[in-house]
């Protein structure tokens, strides 16, 4: 507690913020992000038709997720990894739970009922991996060795396969990112990754013929030829180009979109809203949007970089990246690149969820940002 | 140590290189995004720009009508009604405030209702319809057909509403339909029920819902400058859902609710020649139409605090003691194993012992029945006669015997929510409860109580097995699918002449003199058996009342029983909650859905009534 102190002062005197003496943040992360919420309220209120109870609900909820994110931040990163192990073991279980016992809705089991509140565990996931794979690696020789590499796949597969069984493939894809990137980082030897990749590849034809749905195969094939399918997702994607591709380089202008306006957007203020917000403010925007949002992701591999401890680093590197892994997720099956799955758009989609497990994250590299512990390599 | 810090700076190198080639990529993923949009912006702009200018199509869902379902004689039980509302559409009207003014009028809408309408209409676009009033009667819609000339911006249109016709009588079969809510959409497909209304919620309307939903249609159509529909382009039909025939028969479900009366209980009816379930009554039940659109929470509420649980499915999700009901299949369990022999007479006293134990179970009559063979043992419904059997069989024994019977198993019934009932035995009890067996717990479990239970299909399952000497069938109730006929399997026994003991021995109950259900007997020849269920406890919560407290300690009434006995075409299963004995309450509640059935006139004598001789 005393050292926590101690280092905090000298920190604050350097970068001279008055808010960092109360909060311990990164005003760097925080400006960025805050620009593209902006971005995504003045979008969010071109599609939801100008409603202002809409901007109302949106600016609240982006209110309690700033402030979640001040709060993870205040938190010492050594506490994150005191809890991370137990975390993931209780999470694994949950899934296991919902595996079991689980609210059958028909078809996707995701959901688990604890009596007051009902949530995904898969969610939680997402925080618990990369935490749990870099306290575990933070702990081992690194890079690290064949045994742990096996020890590390096995806890990145366990819940990633659990996941992809309710089935959420969606989510169980961004889990295994997070949990692969920490490995990544670790300095996973080339071989391994070459060996990943083929055996990535060869996996494929298998998801395809016994893992996959219907209605995911029929995504995929909907994006080779989107007219196939006029009533579901080709439908989507069809209308999200039209809509981009109409905005040209300038845009047509705040609240001029035709394409949203006129109800040719599904989903408007949620999965797509990246398509409302491209033919408005066209190309310019879109440069504008997606170089804040490499922002975010290279200042996070800066505070990785300059992370004091192993576990901060790899987790930090993780976070960075999986956010990049969410926009291109959103982006390509916007821009009709990938096929469209349920993934929103970080901090521009509407939706409390994704908001809150996103939030979290950003207020842990804020946390590794200003906790620099000078102990922290001495394992 | 050296070596350590060494391989610490050869990792954080390594780190370094790592976040820079993870830099490098992020930079190359915007930069492939940022291609991709310049391609659409740029070099694709003008193409889609004309897109968006000219060729603007729009598609519209047409969602499918939801299949029907029927009875085993075609009468409707779940039915699509066209219902009627009004809307205006204000591009379409010469005064907005004028008609509204009209509407008003003859509609009967308050001020805040028009408030609110204009309010919608203003923030609306002037081409999209604002709902005015839904669910019209004929009045109103006559109402305002005549105003049509005034009314230029007013329109009526019909959608299809479900509606269930015989309301609490099919409830526990039909289930209901609801509007589809955040938790089904996770488990439905989105495409297939965009536009739909309805999804099933309990019962046939969820079990098949699959068939009773269709596919979606839809229309393509053009629309202009500001989205106004201009032409229709292309239309593909909705397929509608697959109407359902049900195997049971309304007028003997009617007969079955009515013949139960005021008591709270259930009633199966099944063809033991192909398990068709004939009727399958839960009392008391609920109108499912208040479902359909969204039940009130006031009406949600009183249905889940009612003491007498309406939702609750008493023929299949409920569990109670089979009581003395299984009597004749312990019979033909003891037969099986050698244990008992039929002719030979059995002295039945007012009690029983175990072997060197002082514990007395007492038969229901308390001086006895002296000295009974396995015949007399069931139709006077003889405890201490398989207290003794039950003993000399073990628990063991007992639970792979009736298990085989069906007991303690789900039916494989086409309903969601099926009980599989329990019968215990000394594994289940030290996995679930880690407790050792005690004797006393198989005498007990000889006449049907302790540990043992069952749902009322279950023995209306049971008594068409022993109905059909061991030719086994599972229950089911969708008649329209290719469902298989053939019997599911055979219990065979050393030998069939046990059957016949057993199946005589029923036929006695209600045949001889001294049968426990005699009073039923009809010009048909009908075999059964009666029995109780034990009520143990009053439920703490519950008010005092000294004549409802009184109610509620009665035993529950059973009878299970098939007709004709040499040629069953009718085995039906009754428990009459709270109802005290079988052959007073429930027997002749089962005689009345047999008279039906058979189509004998009903017997004056046979009304049920409250009587509390043990059986």
């Amino acid at each position: 507690m005393a050292t926590d102190r101690l280092q905090s002062t000298p920190l604050s005197q350097r970068l001279g913020g008055t808010l960092q003496s109360v909060f311990k943040l990164d005003p760097i992360l925080l400006f960025f992000v805050a620009l593209i919420a902006v971005i995504g309220v003045v979008a969010g209120y071109s599609a939801a038709e100008q409603s202002d109870a809409w901007v109302e609900r949106s600016v609240v909820r982006l209110a309690l997720g700033f402030g979640l994110m001040l709060v993870v931040a205040q938190i010492p990163q050594r506490w994150f990894f005191a809890v991370a192990p137990w975390l993931f073991a209780m999470v694994v279980l949950m899934l296991v739970a919902v595996w079991l016992v689980g609210d059958m809705g028909g078809g996707a089991r995701r959901w688990l009922d604890l009596g007051v509140i009902r949530f995904q565990p898969s969610e939680l996931m997402k925080i618990a991996m990369p935490m749990t794979i870099a306290w575990f690696l933070a702990r081992r020789p690194l890079p690290p060795g064949p045994l742990d590499v096996t020890v590390a796949m096995l806890a990145v597969m366990i819940p990633t396969v659990l996941i992809a069984g309710q089935p959420d493939l969606g989510s169980s894809l961004l889990i295994m990112a997070s949990g692969l990137f920490v490995l990544f980082f670790a300095g996973l030897s080339w071989w391994y990754i070459g060996g990943f990749l083929a055996l990535a590849a060869a996996a494929m034809p298998v998801m395809w013929f016994f893992v996959m749905h219907a209605y995911q195969k029929e995504r995929v094939m909907t994006l080779l030829d989107p007219t196939s399918d006029p009533l579901g997702a080709g439908y989507h994607t069809i209308q999200s180009m039209i809509a981009i591709g109409s905005g040209g380089i300038w845009g047509k202008g705040w609240l001029q979109g035709t394409q949203s306006h006129l109800d040719f957007l599904p989903e408007g203020t949620t999965d797509f809203i990246l398509a409302v917000y491209a033919e408005e403010f066209g190309l310019m925007g879109l440069v504008l949007l997606f170089v804040l949002y490499l922002a975010v992701v290279w200042r996070g591999l800066w505070i990785a970089e300059h992370a004091e401890s192993v576990e901060g680093r790899l987790l930090a590197a993780s976070i960075a990246m999986t956010f990049m892994v969410y926009v291109l997720v959103n982006a390509g099956m916007v821009l009709g690149l990938l096929p469209v799955v349920g993934a929103p758009l970080p901090l521009l989609s509407y939706g409390g969820t994704a908001l809150v497990t996103i939030m979290v994250g950003l207020g842990m590299l804020m946390s590794i940002r200003t906790q620099r512990s000078f102990l922290g390599h001495d394992r | 140590m050296l070596d350590r810090l060494h391989d610490h700076g050869r990792a954080r190198r390594l780190f370094r290189r790592r976040i820079l080639f993870a830099a490098l990529v992020s930079l190359l993923v915007v930069l492939t995004l940022l291609g991709r949009a310049a391609w659409l912006q740029i070099a694709q702009h003008e193409y889609y720009q004309a897109k968006a200018e000219k060729n603007r199509t729009r598609v519209v869902v047409l969602p499918p009508e939801r299949g029907r379902i029927f009875d085993a004689n075609g009468e409707v039980v779940a039915d699509n009604v066209a219902t009627y509302q009004v809307q205006i559409t204000p591009e379409h009207s010469r005064d907005v405030a004028a008609e509204l003014d009209l509407l008003a009028r003859v509609l009967d809408l308050d001020q805040r209702a028009i408030e609110a309408l204009e309010e919608r209409i203003r923030v609306g676009r002037r081409f999209d319809p604002v709902l005015v009033k839904a669910d019209l009667d004929e009045v109103e819609r006559a109402r305002v057909a005549r105003l049509k000339p005034w009314l230029r911006g007013t329109e009526i249109v019909s959608s299809l509403k479900r509606v269930y016709p015989y309301r609490e009588l099919m409830a526990h079969v039909v289930g209901y339909v609801g509007r589809i809510n955040a938790e089904d959409v996770k488990r439905l497909d989105p495409d297939a029920y965009q536009g739909t209304q309805y999804v099933g919620k309990t019962g046939i309307e969820r079990q098949y819902e699959d068939r009773l939903h269709g596919e979606p249609g839809y229309r393509v159509v053009e629309v202009d400058a500001l989205g106004r529909e201009v032409k229709v382009l292309e239309t593909v039909r909705p397929v509608p859902g697959k109407d359902i025939a049900l195997t049971i028969d309304v007028g003997l479900q009617g007969v079955a609710a009515a013949a139960l009366g005021e008591y709270s209980g259930a009633v199966v009816a099944e063809d033991p020649r192909d398990g068709a379930v004939r009727a399958l009554v839960s009392r008391p039940s609920f109108d499912p139409n208040l479902f359909v659109d969204g039940i009130s929470h006031k009406d949600y509420q009183r249905l889940l605090t009612d003491p007498d649980r309406p939702l609750y499915n008493r023929a299949v999700t409920a569990t109670y003691p089979p009581g003395s009901t299984i009597k004749p299949v312990m019979g033909l369990a003891g037969m099986q194993y050698d244990l008992l022999d039929p002719d030979k007479p059995f002295f039945a006293g007012p009690y029983y012992q175990i072997p060197g134990n002082e514990h007395r179970y007492r038969d229901w009559r308390k001086w006895g029945h002296g000295w009974v063979d396995f015949k007399e043992s069931v139709y006077r419904s003889v405890d201490v006669y398989y207290y003794d059997l039950a003993y000399r069989m073990g628990i063991d024994r007992m639970h792979e015997f009736l298990t085989d019977f069906g007991l303690g198993r789900k039916t494989g019934i086409d309903l969601p929510n099926e009980a599989s009932g329990l019968v215990p035995s000394r594994d289940w009890k030290q996995r679930v409860k880690q407790q050792v067996w005690f004797p006393g717990e198989t005498v007990i479990a000889g006449i049907g109580q302790g540990y043992m239970l069952s749902t009322i299909l279950q023995l209306a399952d049971m008594t068409s097995t022993l109905a059909l000497s061991g030719v086994r069938h599972a229950p089911w109730l969708v008649a329209s699918f290719d469902q298989p006929r053939e019997p599911r399997d055979r219990l065979d026994l050393e030998k069939d002449d046990y059957w016949d003991r057993a199946r005589e021995a029923m036929r006695a109950v209600v045949g001889h003199k001294r049968g426990t259900a005699h009073k039923i007997e009809a010009p048909y020849p009908i075999a059964g058996k009666t029995g109780t269920a034990q009520v143990f406890s009053v439920a703490q919560d519950e008010e005092y009342d000294a004549e409802e407290l009184e109610r509620r300690l009665h035993d529950h009434a059973l009878f299970v029983g098939f007709a004709p006995f040499d040629d069953p075409k009718l085995a039906v299963a009754v428990i009459a909650e709270h109802g005290g004995s079988g052959s007073g309450t429930a027997a002749p509640i089962a005689r009345k859905v047999m008279d039906f059935w058979f189509d004998v006139t009903p017997d004056a004598d046979v009304q049920p009534e409250f009587s509390e001789y043990g059986d």
